[in-house]
């Protein structure tokens, strides 16, 4: 007994110690973005298992781990789902100079999985107004959120749209409006509707990449990695075409 | 932006106050009677009933919140039964908001009404049967004047927690203006869109505003515990 209680202390010793023992160096962190989530798990497990430089990911909205880095979040890298924070970050001196650069654009996805919808044109029921409710993420917080009303807007559905809209956080519990039958349909990103754990859609139209809906998501470097190279070797490692095949696999568009 | 952002800071802070009013007179009438059974059972169920009960403290409320959504939704037991009676959707709506939220603050409003009950001297109940009140007339008659303090606590604490909620609100709600769109949802909005000034102005509002009540309530209640 003794010896196993004496073990498992040492595990604990060990344990506690692990995190000191690396340096600072030999982890990378990223805050990102709620959509690129599972596309960045997928994206670090490459960059790890050819750089035995482990990755921890901290997800949450655009808005909410913006607010945590100015307020001196531990995070090395930033991968926003807009261009309008990292450009904040690097006017504020948050960010290092020069690091902000496009990684992904998305697309925005009217969907429905509501069975009256079935063989029907998705574009052509939101026109019609055939919905109950039209689930869209709220436009003053999330970016496709704000895609989806610019489009509404220069489609001239807007208002029609407004009288009948649920505002999600962010686009995943946007999603989570559709997915559980509660909206009819709603605007969602590509990359959530190409996911194979969803419930198969009976509607999906792809809105057409305009400047106002695509959605540019950029990252940076943020100032407390300034000298990190585990760092910069996964920024690196995101215009690789390895990395790059992930990326479009899920749903989005690499800039050129 | 006006359909979102909102007119006044007033709006989301009068639609917090009347869901935490309708919720704490809904609770009142729903927690009592299971306050009441729970004081005087001596029934095996009663331990059952309790864990129960508490339950909404244990899950975090966005937990609570996304199962609410798929149970009111149109799809769901009890979403799907209302629409049938009604015509018209559970989810997204304030009446929706007013059962997510009789949910969540349950246990605030059973407990303090269950120990109030409880502590009740046994006697005064039974002389009251002995004269020949009926159990009805023993409740209200007897029980219900003397357990005032718990009926205070329960619906302060109901208020309170009701006017505080976030996650539930956000997940069955829909953020809707004038209809779901809560104090706290605006705050967290103006928030989330880096507006920390008005953030600021309607967080200070809340306070203002919760301190005024719980103060208010705090003080009906030691008066009446003096008299």
């Amino acid at each position: 007994m003794q010896s196993t209680a004496g073990r498992l202390r040492a595990h604990f010793l060990l344990a506690a110690l692990l995190p000191c023992a690396l340096h600072a160096d030999d982890i990378v962190t990223v805050a990102v973005a709620s959509n690129f989530v599972k596309t960045a798990v997928e994206v670090s497990a490459a960059f790890t298992e050819i750089t035995a430089v482990p990755v921890r990911i901290s997800p949450g909205s655009t808005g909410k781990l913006y607010a945590q880095i100015v307020n001196g979040a531990p995070f090395d890298l930033f991968l926003s789902a807009d261009t309008e924070r990292p450009l904040l970050l690097e006017q504020s001196g948050h960010a290092v100079n020069g690091s902000r650069q496009t990684y992904a654009i998305g697309s925005l996805v009217l969907w429905s999985r509501d069975e009256r919808l079935q063989g029907r044109d998705c574009r052509e029921v939101l026109e019609r107004g055939d919905y109950l409710w039209l689930a869209l993420a709220n436009p003053m917080t999330a970016p496709y959120g704000a895609a989806a009303r610019e489009f509404l807007e220069k489609a001239g559905l807007w208002k029609m749209a407004s009288q009948r809209a649920v505002f999600g956080e962010n686009i995943a519990q946007t999603l989570q409006f559709v997915a559980t039958g509660n909206a009819t349909l709603g605007f969602v990103a590509l990359s959530q509707a190409k996911d194979p754990d969803l419930p198969v859609a009976t509607c999906t139209w792809t809105v057409p990449a305009t400047s106002d809906t695509s959605l540019h998501q950029q990252l940076v470097l943020l100032e407390r990695a300034r000298s990190n190279a585990a760092a910069r070797q996964f920024l690196e490692f995101l215009g690789t075409p390895a990395a790059q095949e992930i990326i479009v696999r899920h749903g989005y568009v690499v800039p050129d | 932006m006006d359909e979102l952002s909102g007119m006044s800071i007033f709006a989301p802070l009068l639609l917090s106050m009347q869901l935490a009013f309708v919720t704490t007179v809904v609770l009142i009438l729903v927690a009592t009677p299971i306050a009441w059974w729970l004081s005087q059972t001596p029934s095996r169920f009663k331990a059952v009933t309790q864990a129960i009960v508490a339950m909404p403290i244990v899950l975090p409320p966005t937990v609570i919140g996304f199962y609410l959504l798929i149970l009111l939704g149109p799809n769901g037991a009890i979403g799907s039964w209302w629409v049938q009676m009604t015509g018209t959707a559970l989810t997204f709506s304030f009446s929706g908001l007013v059962i997510a939220s009789c949910v969540y603050s349950l246990p605030f409003a059973v407990q303090p009404l269950q120990s109030a009950f409880e502590s009740l001297p046994r006697q005064t109940l039974e002389f009251a049967r002995t004269q020949g009140a009926s159990k009805l007339d023993a409740f209200f008659a007897v029980a219900v004047p003397m357990s005032v303090r718990g009926f205070i606590g329960a619906a302060v604490l109901a208020f309170a927690h009701t006017l505080g909620e976030f996650g539930v609100v956000l997940m069955v709600g829909g953020n809707i203006p004038g209809e779901t769109r809560v104090i706290s949802i605006a705050i967290y909005d103006q928030v989330e869109t880096l507006n920390y000034g008005a953030a600021h102005q309607m967080s200070l509002l809340l306070l203002v505003f919760a301190f005024v009540v719980l103060f208010g309530m705090f003080v009906i209640n030691k008066r009446w515990s003096m008299r």
